[in-house]
Parts: structure tokens; sequence; C-alpha cells
């Protein structure tokens, strides 16, 4: 009787997503304050920036692919500028420009994408773990950092985005019924993008938001205008906040839109009108923001392009990946047969040498 | 020098682990107050505390995967799959993220944690609780894949993977689960196997279960006149290989035993490696008794699948004798 009656303490999600900002650039509710409005336009502005240098750099064969995260940028910067230092953040593949807000260098978080290694950078050096591919199978991970900080007794939040795509998964399911039981310090942002690659959120989910699965696992849930930078770092920080108190985990889910396609290898023509995109670039995140606080993007456009350099710089750089290290982390001490295989693969590439 | 069964032993390096290190931390399914449905478990929330030794939501997946995040954190999680057909939900988390943790993250983030699965036939339960799944686990890189073959070895080996930084799929035999033996309290290395029986016409390469039943096929073997060594490999991956050639190469003959189904597997690999590093000391071709290649079967026809020493015997017999 006792989890029946907290469940229904918790009250159902809005059908209309929260907003701080609406789409004329308006406030309609309680702001944060503006050095926090200024950080998030920065950081959009910049994030805009980073994901279009790395769709560029997929045409010149620099990247081997890349999801770019157009108009999501208010989801990610907003949630990310949410954390504390101390805080985690486990993203997905679509989260680089979360990644670059946390402050991992952008040539990092592109190692993935650009094929050098499957991580680039160190986890606990951003307190950010690898960006995950296999869809929701970071949020375990997330619930599981989050109960071993409460076991410890640190004061730790996690953040853990997926898409809502990954709604559908069993480790989604999973990872929102051992949060709650546990009470996990973790909060599960779904930046709902409305598209699975070509699968539309009708044929995802018949639930009336995202956020309203929450219920069922007995926690609250935040349908919030993922458009909204204000509303998606407010709401995240009193999720955050709350489980760091121990108040137990969230569901914030972030309505937006993936303006590109899947990534620069697919086609949207295949499954949806060029038109559909439109109603969504109207409600760009950044263009809201420019009028909320009368300040043109051009702002931080020098910034932007410096970044921007920086990482064409980068990237441009031929990276010579020694073949010695796909043996050196498979186990802690390399074990004779893979020893052999080292051996093998040096003995091959001498004798190519020798031969070219 | 206590006596324990298997269970016990598995219980009191669990416990002796536990008091050692404030960061190992046990949960599951039905591990908690009630000590899990093999018994391994028990007593451990009563002594260390709920935070220590935990009841989980009865997901696989989500044991792991939380598992996984812990690990990162620090602690040592040692999880239990309640049986080895029930930790198949699991297999993402496991082949995807546990494994592959270390190696994506150039050696940034290991993950010190041990999932404990009841394997293997014998005990005549229903469907689903009977599978040898030990080669899906071997044939991941990154995995540690450990099984004891006896009750000493249950206690050192949990040990010693509880210890290890890296992740141990340890698969516990459970028709071994009540064999009582006294031994000290002893620690050991992983990715050693060892000599159980020295013999000088036939070594018996067997793991888990087949251990015994190699020890027992080899006593009868002295009947018919074969000198029988068995190798019990103990940590199946990485694979001793030293150990085991330095036997074929002294006996010449060799005969890999698992319950497992043959098409695909671990045997496969033992026998292929054999093949290879021993091959102008053998005398014969490397063969293998292990089950047959069908799901595995219900109580009444468990016989068939499982090995037993005369059909050891008569595999052994195969061994072109006739030329020696």
């Amino acid at each position: 009787m006792k989890s029946i009656q907290a469940s229904r303490e918790l009250e159902l999600p809005g059908q209309e997503p929260i907003q701080l900002v609406d789409e004329t650039g308006a406030a309609v509710g309680d702001l944060p304050d503006e050095r926090v409005l200024r950080d998030l336009h920065r950081g959009m502005v910049l994030g805009r920036r980073f994901d279009r240098q790395a769709t560029a750099l997929t045409k010149q064969g620099r990247l081997a692919v890349y999801p770019s995260s157009a108009g999501q940028e208010a989801c990610q910067v907003g949630a990310t500028l949410a954390l504390g230092p101390q805080d985690w953040l486990f993203p997905t593949y679509r989260d680089s420009v979360a990644l670059v807000t946390r402050g991992v260098p952008g040539v990092e978080v592109l190692t993935l994408l650009r094929g050098n290694w499957h991580s680039g950078y160190d986890p606990y050096t951003y307190r950010a773990g690898p960006q995950c591919t296999p869809l929701s199978t970071n949020a375990p991970h997330a619930v599981g950092l989050a109960h071993a900080a409460r076991l410890r007794g640190d004061n730790v939040a996690v953040l853990v985005f997926i898409g809502d795509g990954a709604t559908s998964e069993g480790d989604a399911h999973e990872a929102f019924n051992f949060a709650a039981v546990f009470n996990a310090p973790v909060v599960f942002f779904i930046q709902n993008n409305q598209w699975a690659i070509s699968v539309p959120l009708s044929k995802q989910s018949k639930a009336p938001t995202l956020a309203h699965k929450a219920i069922g696992y007995g926690m609250p849930g935040h349908h919030v205008d993922g458009n909204d930078a204000a509303a998606v770092y407010q709401v995240t920080k009193q999720a955050l906040d709350r489980a760091r108190a121990g108040g137990g985990p969230s569901i914030v889910e972030g309505l937006t839109y993936r303006i590109d396609p899947h990534t620069n290898s697919d086609d949207t023509s295949r499954y949806r009108d060029a038109s559909d995109a439109e109603p969504w670039r109207a409600k760009d995140p950044i263009a809201r923001f420019d009028r909320l606080l009368r300040t043109d993007q051009d702002a931080y456009a020098e910034e932007a392009e410096r970044m921007a350099a920086d990482l064409r710089t980068e990237m441009n750089k031929d990276a010579h990946v020694d073949p010695d290290v796909l043996f050196e982390h498979v186990y802690a001490t390399i074990p004779p047969r893979l020893a052999a295989q080292r051996q093998f693969l040096r003995d091959e590439l001498t004798a190519d040498q020798g031969e070219a | 020098m206590p006596q324990l069964n298997m269970a016990q032993a598995l219980n009191r390096a669990l416990r002796d682990a536990m008091t050692d290190d404030p960061n190992v931390v046990v949960f599951g399914e039905d591990v908690g107050p009630y000590g899990g449905v093999f018994t391994v478990t028990e007593g451990l929330t009563a002594q260390f505390g709920e935070t220590r030794c935990f009841d989980s939501p009865l997901a696989e997946a989500g044991i792991v995967g939380t598992a996984v995040g812990m690990a990162m954190y620090g602690m040592r999680p040692v999880v239990e799959m309640q049986f080895d057909a029930f930790a198949y939900p699991a297999f993402e988390q496991i082949t995807s993220h546990v494994a592959k943790m270390r190696n994506r993250t150039l050696g940034k983030v290991a993950l010190p944690m041990v999932i404990r699965i009841p394997y293997g036939g014998g005990i005549g339960g229903v469907e689903h609780h009977g599978d040898s799944s030990e080669s899906y686990y071997t044939h991941t890189p990154g995995l540690t894949v450990v099984t004891p073959g006896t009750t000493e070895d249950a206690y050192s080996l949990l040990r010693a993977a509880i210890d290890s930084p890296d992740p141990v799929i340890f698969m516990e035999p459970k028709s071994r689960y009540w064999a009582r033996a006294e031994f000290d309290l002893g620690r050991t290395d992983l990715r050693k196997a060892l000599v159980r029986r020295p013999g000088k016409d036939v070594t018996l390469i067997a793991y888990g279960s087949t251990v015994q039943t190699a020890l027992e096929t080899a006593d009868a073997a002295g009947e018919e006149g074969w000198d029988v060594e068995v190798v019990d490999l103990r940590t199946l991956s990485p694979l001793d290989e030293e150990t085991v050639c330095a036997s074929v190469r002294k006996t010449g003959r060799a005969v890999v035993v698992h319950e497992s189904s043959m098409f695909g597997g671990y045997g496969a690999e033992v026998v292929a490696t054999v093949s290879e590093k021993c091959f102008h000391w053998l005398e014969a071709p490397v063969l293998r008794v292990g089950g047959l290649d069908v799901p595995y079967p219900p109580k009444d026809l468990e016989e068939h699948q499982l090995p037993h020493p005369d059909r050891i015997l008569d595999t052994i017999a195969r061994l072109q004798w006739e030329e020696r």
C-alpha cells in the first residue's frame, strides 16, 4: 500500500511542455540568473559551430560518420550545464555537444567517430562515461555509478542521456526500475527528437508523453520544451539537486526535433518530407536566446570560429594509431596468446615494409 | 582445516573477501536475507548489512549494467545470475560493455567485477536450468572465464576472481555444489591450469563438473591398463596453453571432456590449440567427449547428454593404441 500511496503523490506530467522562454524569445516563467542564461547561449552557439564543423569534416573524409545534433543544443547544453563538477554524465553517440559543453576537447570527443579508437577521453578527468552506441545500455551504468556514490555517502548526482527510440529498449526499463527501487541519485534525460533513424515517435510509444513513463516506476517525470535551454537547465538542475539530497531519480523529457538526418550517411527523403522540419526551425533554441538576451550570437562568433579552426587543424593531422594498442588494454596484463598475436602482427607489418 | 561443500566454500570466499575489502559488494536475485537459491550468499546480509549484500529487482541486464557503473566508481561488485540460461538477458551488457570497457577507454576504466553463474546439468533441473554456456563467454575477448572443478578451488578461485583487475565470469558447476572436502583456505592465481592426477598414456582435459568425471574415469582406466593424466583447466579464458601442451607432449594422446554441446564448443578450441602446438608429439587425433548437439534434455534423458566414465573410456579406446 505504501508504494501505491507514494505513486499517487506523483503528479502526472503536463501534456504541454514546461517552457520558460517562448518561441518569440519572451520570458514566460522564472528564469535562471543572467550569468546562467549567457552561459547557455554561449554553449549553444559553440555547440552548433562544433556540430557544423564535424558535419563538414565528414564531407572531407576526416570523420567516418557524424550524427548531428543541430537543433538539439538546448537539451545537450542546458542539461549538461546543470551538472556540478562532482557529478557524472553518461552520453550517447549523438551527445557530442554535451561532451564539448562538459569540457572534453573536440578531437577527443570525435575519436570514436573518426575511427582512431572507441573512446578518446579519460572518463575520470571529465566525469563523463564513454559515448554509448547500443541504445540505453548506458542507463544502468549511470544507475550503478549513482548507487555506488550514494552508498559511499558522496554528494554526487548522475545525468544520463537517452533518446526516444532508446526508451523502447529493455535496458531503459530496467534502469528506470533499478533507479527507483535503489533511490539512486540519477536523472534520465530523454532527448525526444521524434525520430529513431526512420521510425517516428508514433511507432515507438503510445505513452501520452515519454515523461509519463516515470509515474509507473514511482518517480517524477517532467515534460520540458527541449528547445528552451532555460527550461531544460532549470528542470534538470532541480532534478539533480533533488537526487543529491536523497530524493531519488527523475525522468526529464526534452521535446525537440532532429532537424538533420540521423547521420551524414542517412537520407531523410526516404521517410519524411523536407517541410516536416520547418515548424521546428522556427522554434530554434539559439534564435530564441538571441531575442531573449538581445545579444546577437555574433557575440560568440570569434570564439566559435577559433574553436572550429582548432578542431579543423587537429582533425586534419594524420593520426597514426600504433597497432600494438589493439592488444594492450584487453586485459590488465597481456596473456601469452595475445602477446604472440601482437608479435605476429609486428612481423607481418615489418615484412610488408620490406616488400614496399 | 574446515570441511565444506562447494556452496559453503564459495560463501566463505565471499565472506572473507567482504571482510578484507569494504569495496566488495554482493547483489542479485534472492541473494539477500534468503541467501541465494544455492545458499551461496547465506548470512552475508546479516553479517555485513544491506548496503553490502542486497536483493535487486529481477532483471539480469539491470544487475550486470548496474554493476558496471558501481565498478566504474571503484567498487568490486560480485553479482549472481540465478541460473545459466537466466544470464542471457544480460548478454549485451556482458559482451558489449563488461568485456570492452577497459579496451574502449585505453585502460582508463577497469571493471573489477565478478559475475557468478551456476551452470551445467546433472541436477535434474527443468528446461533452462542445465545449460553449459561457457563458450558464449570464452568467445568474447576481455572476459576472464573461470570454473572450479573442486571444492578447494571454489574458495581460492573465487578469491582470485574478486581480486582480479579484470571482469570475471565465474561459472559454478551446480552438480558439484554439495561436494564436500576438507582443505586449507588457500590462495591461487587465475590463468593457471593444474595437473590433478599425473599419468603417462593419455591426457584428459577437463573443467568444472567434468574434473570429477575425469578423475573417476582415470581410476577405471587403470584397470584397462591406461595410465591417465587429468588436467583441470580452471581458467578457460585466457587458456593456460603451457600446462595443457606440456601434458599432451608427455602423453601423446588427449581427450577433452565437457558437458556443453560439441559443435563450436570450448573443446573445439582446445583441440585446435593442441593439434597446432603438439602435432609432432601426437600419436592420435585429439578427441572430444561432450554433450550431444541438442538443446539440453529434460531430467529423464539427462544421462545421455552428460559425459560419463564409460563414454570417456570408449573414446580413450579409439586413440589408435594398436599402432603403438
